[in-house]
């Protein structure tokens, strides 16, 4: 596999760093389907604390992203793929900016609002 | 190769600068990781709308009431196994053997088809139960996020049969090879945007 490796690194995807890229999407698929069952689990599940659950279904969810991103999409730190992972990083830096900065914003204003009663009662 | 080649062929013993262009191969796929990472960028704003209006039922149905979670279980299974076959499908192509590629992308099409028709079963029963998207802001948001996802996925299958096509035509040719590797990866980013959704709306809606 040593031929792939570019002058320019590699691109997104290409897996040059292991051998047997057959055994690394079955083992993806492994550790996919604990991660799915067990946030399906986890959802309807009396044994952990109620208000944890949210955070627990979160943190299941990006390790199941990161299982895709090293397993099928083959995003690794090695030193050929620097572009793919600044790429990676600002893209996640973006998406997290996005999600939560509405939150924050939408629930602040929610937050502010005069109570709906009082406003129809102003509009009269 | 002298020893001097040798270490030449080493690509952290050029410096950058002497490194001269980079293969189209890789070009594209860098390109092509780029628009997927905006792609994920349009789904974060309608994660964050969903998340924003997901309370705002209007007195109409609820998450919690609307969504069955073995029918979820079963469409996740369908697209993850999907993501494994295209992954085999894409070593089929990197080997450039024929009718492996048909055999491993014939079943992720059928995969997807499987998805796609339990998805749409499902948006057709909401819309029968009158929880159609104009029903509440919740709903709505909920069309939106998963209807693009399902587009995305419709996109995808079009896709797929047309590389078959150009794979049955043009054989692998280096700029089939290519599209197909983007396709590989297109569909494996659709399956992580669906981690989020089915983390986020359909268990969610169930806390």
């Amino acid at each position: 596999m040593s031929t792939e490796i570019e002058a320019q690194g590699v691109s997104p995807g290409v897996n040059v760093h292991t051998d047997g890229t057959r055994r690394s999407y079955l083992i993806g698929l492994g550790y996919a389907v604990i991660l799915t069952l067990a946030s399906f689990w986890a959802s309807s599940t009396d044994v952990v604390y109620p208000p944890g659950v949210p955070i627990l279904l979160g943190v299941l969810a990006i390790a199941q992203m990161g299982i895709h991103l090293v397993f099928f999409l083959h995003i690794s730190s090695a030193p050929d793929q620097t572009n793919n992972i600044l790429a990676l990083a600002f893209g996640i830096f973006v998406v997290g900016l996005l999600v939560f900065g509405s939150m924050i914003i939408i629930a602040h204003l929610n937050h502010n609002m005069m109570p709906m009663d009082r406003l129809i009662q102003m509009q009269r | 190769m002298s020893a001097a080649e040798q270490a030449l062929a080493r690509t952290e013993a050029v410096p950058l600068s002497l490194r001269g262009p980079a293969a189209t191969r890789v070009v594209a796929g860098y390109g092509f990781w780029l628009f997927l990472l905006s792609d994920i960028i349009i789904f974060a704003a309608l994660f964050a709308a969903y998340a924003v209006l997901s309370g705002e039922t209007a007195g109409g149905p609820t998450g919690a009431t609307l969504f069955d979670k073995t029918h979820v279980l079963i469409e996740t299974a369908c697209l993850l196994a999907s993501s494994v076959t295209c992954g085999f499908g894409s070593l089929a192509v990197q080997s450039g053997s024929r009718n492996s590629t048909y055999f491993w992308m014939a079943i992720t099409f059928i995969l997807g088809v499987t998805f796609l028709s339990l998805e749409l079963s499902e948006f057709s029963h909401m819309l029968e139960i009158g929880a159609g998207p104009s029903r509440s802001a919740f709903l709505s948001a909920f069309f939106t996020l998963v209807g693009t996802h399902g587009l995305h996925v419709t996109i995808g299958l079009c896709w797929l049969i047309v590389m078959l096509l150009q794979v049955a035509t043009l054989g692998f040719q280096p700029m089939v090879s290519r599209r197909f590797f983007c396709f590989g990866l297109f569909w494996h980013a659709l399956d992580i945007v669906w981690i989020g959704v089915f983390t986020i709306v359909y268990l969610g809606a169930h806390l």
